[in-house]
């Protein structure tokens, strides 16, 4: 049954009509990490879309907190349609704003060691997260039109947090997967150890 | 009375079913300054939700223009839910971006007397505003999670102003109020005068 109003269609065949305005931004997916190894966002599997749907992706990082002290958080992406390894070639730049609770470092700086220059390594988003009950990061990254099969793909992030040193950490990194291929997939991950809990929310843009 | 288009439920006990796609940002409230010493947003009061309803929350800046022509920067502190005085403890972490108009100066860097250690002063979001009838400030400021009881309450933010000295700035202002209590309510205000026009929205993000 549909829903008409003044010769407007508002809801039919279970939706939302696409031409009643109900906002730009969707929420695709949520992950929640249980004490887990990776959270990945699959185009096509557990509800995600990661295709030409949007243009852009946005992927919010709410207090995750790892199971081991002082480790990057880090992501990769996919170019494979199934059996997903993630291994995409990535230019990328990191800088960092720090100041700690002893107010003996505070600091604003390009980060040589977190970037990358053409290689296939999981990048880094966040340096050195605290594993206190206490610690944890949150932040955003935006990946841009990653079904796109002319161009690189880009992405830029903005994460906070909690560093194991008493401090908090403000991190820029941006890039792109150096690939004319569609990116598929993405995945999160701790440099060592588990994910011990937090939340990744997955939006698209229309 | 429930309403249901080709077998999915679109409608139910007074609210658009959580199944149905539409948008993850939600306008909350919307102050509007005129010549207002503070704008306060404070859970459960006029209207304003500031809980564990969303996992970020997002202050909108919109052409916040001062009373003042010293250049005051725009500050903000919160209260744990309960209590009172705007002095949570914050680490955080300050840096600019400037370019003057006569092209004389621009740099980029970071400003220890705009960053907190274990301070309980309202943090600077922005540099020095000017007053004349054109300038102002915009921009945002993401706070996450503040209902957790489990870890401290990171924010991030940017914004730009025309400031006094008559160039533009850019404020990158980050860090944590370092308390495991909820946090229900948010203070804007300038360090010096009222805040005599403009306008900030809190939009929650599902």
């Amino acid at each position: 049954m549909g829903l008409i109003s003044n010769g407007t269609t508002l809801l039919d065949a279970g939706a939302i009509d696409s031409g009643v305005a109900t906002g730009a931004m969707t929420l695709i997916k949520t992950l929640t990490a249980s004490s887990s190894a990776n959270l990945s966002f699959v185009n096509g599997a557990s509800s995600v879309v990661l295709d030409s749907t949007y243009k852009e992706y946005v992927f919010k990082f709410i207090n995750i907190h790892p199971a081991n002290d002082d480790v990057f958080f880090q992501f990769n992406g996919s170019d494979d349609a199934s059996s997903h390894s993630y291994d995409i070639i990535k230019t990328t730049t990191n800088f960092s704003a720090e100041h700690n609770e002893g107010n003996s470092v505070a600091q604003l700086g390009y980060v040589a060691g977190d970037d990358i220059a053409q290689a296939t390594g999981y990048q880094r988003l966040f340096n050195g997260v605290g594993n206190d009950n206490d610690s944890s990061l949150i932040g955003t990254l935006h990946l841009f039109d990653p079904s796109n099969t002319t161009f690189v793909k880009h992405f830029m992030a903005r994460v906070g947090g909690h560093r194991h040193s008493s401090a908090t950490l403000d991190t820029y990194i941006a890039g792109y997967f150096n690939t004319t291929a569609a990116i598929t997939a993405l995945n999160f991950q701790m440099s060592g150890g588990n994910i011990d809990a937090g939340t990744i929310k997955m939006y698209g843009i229309k | 009375m429930g309403l249901i288009s080709n077998g999915t439920t679109i409608f139910d006990a007074g609210a658009l079913d959580s199944g149905l796609a539409k948008g993850a940002m939600t306008l909350i409230k919307t102050l509007t300054a005129s010549s207002s010493g503070t704008l306060t947003f404070h859970n459960g009061t006029s209207s304003v939700v500031l809980d564990s309803t969303y996992k970020e929350y997002l202050f909108i800046f919109n052409n916040l223009h001062p009373s003042a022509t010293d250049g005051p920067f725009l500050v903000f502190q919160a209260n744990a839910v309960g209590a009172s005085g705007f002095n949570e403890t914050i680490t955080s972490t300050c840096f600019i971006t400037f370019q003057f108009e006569d092209n004389s100066q621009a740099a980029l860097s970071y400003v220890t007397g705009g960053d907190q250690a274990q301070g309980t002063a309202y943090q600077r979001l922005s540099q020095n505003v000017g007053g004349e009838n054109n300038e102002s400030m915009s921009g945002s400021l993401s706070l996450f999670d503040p209902a957790s009881t489990v870890f401290v309450k990171h924010f991030i933010a940017r914004a730009s102003a025309h400031a006094d000295d008559d160039g533009n700035t850019e404020g990158y202002n980050a860090g944590y109020f370092n308390t495991t209590a909820a946090i229900d309510e948010i203070q804007f205000k300038f360090a010096s005068g009222n805040i005599d026009s403009g306008t900030i929205s809190l939009y929650g993000i599902n």
